[in-house]
């Protein structure tokens, strides 16, 4: 079974990079750009770990987070999320929304894959 | 029957008696055995100088044409002596604070030291006075006539005796009153021998009421069946005389100057008035339990037409008891001399204090030290004084006759006296009365006193009958006993009623009207305050006062010996070796107050200031001595402003805070902003650089495709920090613009071609360039900037599927308008607002903007003094950017 | 010159029994005001009696003798008690504020 990724980022470039990255890990990739309708792209894709970034048009990925965990089934989804804001006030609300990792830009490709890595292990083994 | 030898041989023991009291008593005060002439007794005795000659003899005439209406004269100073706690005790404390000296001086001193004021006033108890000694006269030569009218001898000559007895009672006022200067010392001997006048009078009516109850009528009830079988058996007293003759007989207590002299002046002791509350209404009511019984048994035993206001005379002698109306004649004859002396003291007190010595001390003016004796000088004036009052006394008594019945006289010096009233109570109570309010209402009131009462009561050879039918020159409104039409009152209400009223009236409208001197206010606070500091107030600053000439001065008025321990004591006091004191402001303000108990305060005053060189009542001065609850309530509104103030303060401060955590909100955010804005492309470098340094396997269009988009978000970084210089620059103000000229036409043409420079043609920019030549003056740089910007703007969001960019320019009123209206589907209403923030952006695409454009363009419109706003209702999203002509330096 | 002139500063009076005897010398001093008032009102009775219209209704004198000394004699008596008990209770008299307080 292929491990399936959802990347929520707005920026193409990023978002260009972290797929060549983790595609390369074997994960299947899917992207969104939208903030917006973010929450029903994470339930029909049903991925197995979701990349979000916070700054999104239409919709923060703080929101996001908060009204995913509200669903019943998304309760254990692993959400890695990243902001290029950078300031501890982000992680604490990130926190509190139910993060399960968070991590600032700019950040290094080993960091991401480890992340990434990390997360799907806590997943598989729980 | 005793004869008049007899008679005259009684009363010349008795005189001897009282100067052997008066004389004894002063040498027991001066070797300092005296405390019992300083009691509360003696005190409430001396008091009962109220009771005249004209209450003992006229107080039974007066029952028995009008029934109880003489007991008004009694009940009025029971009121007084009742309202004792509010009213006396202040007035006795004011008296003695001040050492004052008579209430010449007392209502002078409070008026800021007014000679003017102290010379009405004594004017006024002259004038007043006068009849009320002559009263005195008539009725111890009329008790003389009834015994000489039973004597056959006949020696009896009514002249005569007047002159005798006039002159007897000024050599024992003058022996008496005029021993010591200092009327704080007081007078021990005099006061002694009045208060046994005092018994010997109340027993002597006793003893005839008693006589007249138990010996005549048969026991208290035939008496009051007697009563009321009388003529006079029922009420009938007339309502307005009965409230006016209270009032009058309780306001002329307080006001007529041998009554001031007793109480405040010869007052020992504060405490003294709690005993004579009581004490000395008790004393009236004894003196005037047997009067009804009296008048309605004279009545009865006397033949019609005998002189009611001597029945307490000649009931006795009627009924055969010669000694029981001798004993009564010495109590009339203690009533009139000891009122006689009092008087004649209290007046020349007046006279030599605010006539002679202002007088004296003018003529010594110049000299620039006070010469000649004036102890010498202040007791020759009273001696004078009081052999001229007695004088004034006899031929008012020889001109008028006597033939007014004694209790109209004494009412007529009532409301003469009780004209004083206003100004003393007001004085006392309001610090608002100043020394105009009290001349005008003075002279207001004792003008009507004379028009209304004292001349129409002389006879038709002051004032004719017609005056009094038909007013003068025929104004009936001016009638003396029908003021302004109101007819049918009493004449004595009358006067009462328009004297008082309008002396009162004026008084308060004159006060309010004028404004008081410095040392008028300073004299009214302590009166009025007396209770909260009993000090005098500052006034002398003694830097050039000569202590020598002080001493030279003090030593004429109070006596060497006395001087000499006075400046002793202040040296002391102020620690100096020498026998002179510095001449201090404290010790010059104790010298004038020493002195102001022998000469009077606006005397004393003089005198300082003729040494010193003048007073000086500065303003600190006043607020020094400026009453407490003044102080207090400058105070408290002192703290009501600090604490108003401080809330505006810390209302201010409040929003300084707000507006600092907004600045610092929007500083936070727009370096949380920059931050992001810099991560992002940051992000993107970082991750491309590391997979193209760590993997192997990348062909040459991936790693062509990945150099370019490092390539991209550098430029985008650079853009970036270029844009934020800018901006930063630009709100500093510290932005320096190169104006030049040209016209519009070419900066746009400049703008145009530079905006879509190596970009695909996509937009088509539509112009009138017609419209476009208008030439401006100003920085063309910056205008062309914020032409691209838009330009690039509509290039980059313009949504039409064939972009077109319209612009147009207007020249109005001075001012050229552009503007770029796109066609694509503009920018959403919400977001209008927004679109002139810092990193605002409408739209998903990042296009490499960092959402600084139009906040630069903003500022730079400002710089230019111009402006740029969003243009609603173009179709797309349209921009309005006006501009003045000519570059004028735009506000800061 | 007597002492009593230089009145002392009234200090803070902390003790309750203090407290008390000052409240009564106020009350005290407050009933001194009304003594006069009192006594105006009763000898204003004496104008509400019929006068000389000599009908059958008139006050007889020995009557109004009798009621007027009562009055006199009452108004003595308040104004003894009430300089016993200003002698009793206010020692300190002449520190007496309030009185003053009311009289501006």
């Amino acid at each position: 079974m292929s491990r399936k990724v959802l990347l929520i980022e707005d920026e193409p470039n990023i978002a260009e990079a972290i797929r060549f990255l983790l595609t390369r890990e074997g994960w299947h990739v899917e992207t969104h750009a939208e903030g917006a309708d973010a929450l029903q792209v994470i339930q029909g894709a049903s991925p197995d770990l979701v990349i979000l970034d916070v700054m999104l048009p239409g919709k923060s990925g703080m929101e996001i987070l908060r009204d995913l965990r509200e669903l019943d089934d998304m309760q254990s989804l692993p959400v890695l999320m990243l902001t290029a804001r950078g300031q501890s006030r982000d992680r604490e609300m990130a926190e509190n929304a139910g993060v399960s990792r968070f991590m600032t830009k700019p950040f290094s490709n080993t960091e991401m894959l480890t992340a990434v890595r990390d997360l799907h292990a806590q997943a598989t083994q729980s | 029957m005793a004869t008049l030898n007899v008679l005259i041989l009684v009363c010349l023991g008795y005189v001897v008696l009282l100067f052997g009291v008066a004389f004894a008593a002063d040498r027991m005060a001066a070797a300092g055995r005296g405390a019992w002439l300083r009691s509360p007794l003696i005190y409430t005795l001396s008091l009962s100088i109220y009771c005249t000659a004209w209450t003992f003899y006229g107080a039974v005439g007066n029952a028995a044409r009008s029934g109880l209406e003489f007991v008004t004269i009694y009940l009025g100073p029971t009121l007084v002596m009742v309202s004792w706690w509010w009213g006396l005790r202040k007035l006795v404390r004011v008296g003695r604070s001040q050492r004052v000296t008579s209430i010449a001086d007392l209502i002078s001193s409070r008026y800021g030291k007014s000679n003017t004021l102290a010379i009405c006033v004594t004017i006024l108890a002259v004038l007043g006075g006068t009849p009320y000694i002559a009263l005195q006269l008539q009725s111890i030569t009329l008790s003389f006539s009834i015994f000489a009218e039973a004597d056959p001898s006949g020696l009896y000559r009514e002249g005569s005796s007047v002159f005798w007895v006039a002159t007897g009672l000024a050599v024992f006022a003058i022996l008496f009153g005029t021993r010591n200067l200092d009327a704080n010392e007081r007078h021990h001997g005099v006061v002694t021998a009045i208060a046994l006048e005092a018994v010997v009078k109340l027993f002597a009516l006793l003893a005839v009421g008693a006589f007249v109850v138990w010996g005549v009528a048969g026991g208290i009830s035939p008496m009051m069946d007697r009563i009321d079988a009388s003529e006079i058996g029922h009420w009938n007293v007339d309502a307005g005389r009965w409230t006016t003759l209270i009032f009058l007989s309780a306001a002329a207590f307080v006001c007529l100057p041998r009554m001031f002299q007793v109480m405040v002046v010869e007052n020992a002791d504060e405490g003294h008035l709690r005993t004579a509350a009581w004490a000395f209404p008790l004393y009236l009511l004894l003196m005037s339990l047997f009067v009804v019984p009296i008048a309605v048994v004279g009545l009865d035993l006397l033949p019609a037409g005998s002189n009611p206001d001597l029945f307490v005379l000649t009931v006795p002698l009627s009924q055969g008891n010669d000694w029981l109306a001798m004993f009564s004649f010495i109590g009339g004859f203690s009533s009139a001399t000891s009122m006689v002396i009092v008087t004649a003291m209290a007046l020349s007190t007046m006279v030599s204090n605010h006539v002679v010595m202002p007088i004296w001390l003018s003529t010594q003016e110049g000299s620039g030290s006070v010469s000649g004796d004036v102890r010498n000088v202040v007791l020759m004036a009273r001696r004078v004084s009081i052999a001229v009052i007695m004088a004034l006394g006899f031929f008012y008594y020889r001109l008028s006759g006597g033939g007014a019945a004694l209790a109209s006289i004494g009412l007529v010096a009532f409301a003469g006296f009780s004209q004083l009233l206003p100004a003393l109570v007001g004085g006392m109570f309001w610090r608002g009365a100043t020394r105009t309010g009290a001349l005008v209402g003075l002279t207001v009131g004792f003008l009507l006193w004379i028009y209304t009462l004292l001349l129409p009561g002389m006879g038709g050879a002051l004032m004719p009958e017609t005056v009094l039918q038909n007013g003068p020159f025929g104004w009936s409104w001016l009638r003396p006993q029908a003021l302004f039409g109101i007819e049918g009152m009493d004449p004595m209400v009358h006067t009462v009623m328009w004297s008082l009223s309008l002396n009162t009236v004026a008084f308060c409208v004159a006060s309010l009207l004028s404004f008081p001197s410095p040392l008028e206010r300073l004299q009214g606070a302590q009166f009025v305050n007396v209770f909260d500091h009993s000090v005098a107030p500052r006034g002398w600053t003694g830097s050039v006062a000569q202590s020598e000439d002080l001493m030279i001065m003090t030593q004429r008025i109070l006596g060497t010996v006395p001087a000499q321990e006075f400046f002793q004591a202040e040296a002391e006091r102020q620690g100096g070796r020498t026998s002179l004191p510095e001449p201090t402001p404290s010790f010059l303000e104790r010298l004038e107050r020493e002195l102001s108990g022998s000469v009077g305060a606006a005397t004393a005053h003089a005198m300082i200031g003729q040494i010193v060189g003048g007073s000086s009542v500065s303003v600190e001065d006043l607020l020094a001595v400026a009453d407490e609850s003044a102080q207090l309530l400058e105070y408290s509104s002192q703290l009501e402003a600090k604490s108003a103030e401080l809330t505006l303060t810390a209302r201010k401060l409040r929003e300084a805070n707000t507006k600092l955590t907004q600045i610092s909100e929007q500083k936070d955010s727009f370096l949380s902003q920059v931050s992001h804005e810099l991560r992002t492309p940051m992000t993107s470098i970082r991750a491309f650089s590391e997979i193209m340094r760590d993997s192997d396997g990348l062909s040459h269009e991936e790693q062509k495709r990945y150099a370019a988009i490092i390539h991209d978000e550098a430029l985008r970084l650079t853009r970036l920090l270029d844009d934020l210089l800018d901006l930063s620059v630009l709100e500093s103000g510290r932005v320096n613009l190169n104006v030049g000229g040209d016209t519009l036409r070419s900066v746009l043409d400049r703008a145009v071609s530079s905006a879509l420079a190596g970009a695909g043609q996509t937009l088509t920019v539509q112009r009138t360039k017609a419209s476009e030549r208008i030439p401006l003056q100003t920085d063309l740089d910056r205008l062309g900037q914020v032409f691209i910007n838009l330009i690039s703007n509509a290039q980059k969001y313009c949504d039409a599927e064939e972009p077109v960019l319209t612009i147009s320019a207007h020249d109005v009123g001075g001012q050229v308008i552009i503007d770029f209206a796109d066609n694509g589907s503009g920018i959403p209403p919400e977001a209008r607002s927004m679109v002139f923030e810092k990193f605002a952006r409408v739209g998903v695409d990042k296009a490499g903007g960092a959402g600084l454009g139009l906040a630069i363009c903003r500022e730079i419109m400002q710089r230019l003094g111009g402006e740029i706003s969003y243009l609603p209702g173009q179709g797309g999203a349209a921009f309005r950017v006006r501009l003045p002509m000519a570059y004028r330096q735009a506000a800061q | 010159m007597n002492s009593r002139e230089v009145r002392p500063p009234s200090g803070p009076r902390p003790s309750l029994f203090l407290e008390r005897q000052s409240y009564r010398r106020r009350r005290l001093s407050d009933a001194a005001r009304l003594l006069p008032f009192l006594g105006a009102a009763l000898l204003a009775i004496p104008l509400l009696w019929p006068g000389d219209q000599s009908g059958s209704e008139d006050v007889p004198l020995s009557s109004a003798i009798f009621y007027i000394f009562t009055c006199w004699a009452a108004l003595i008596i308040a104004s003894l008690l009430f300089g016993f008990a200003a002698k009793r209770l206010g020692a300190a008299e002449d520190t007496e504020p309030e009185t003053d307080r009311w009289q501006r």
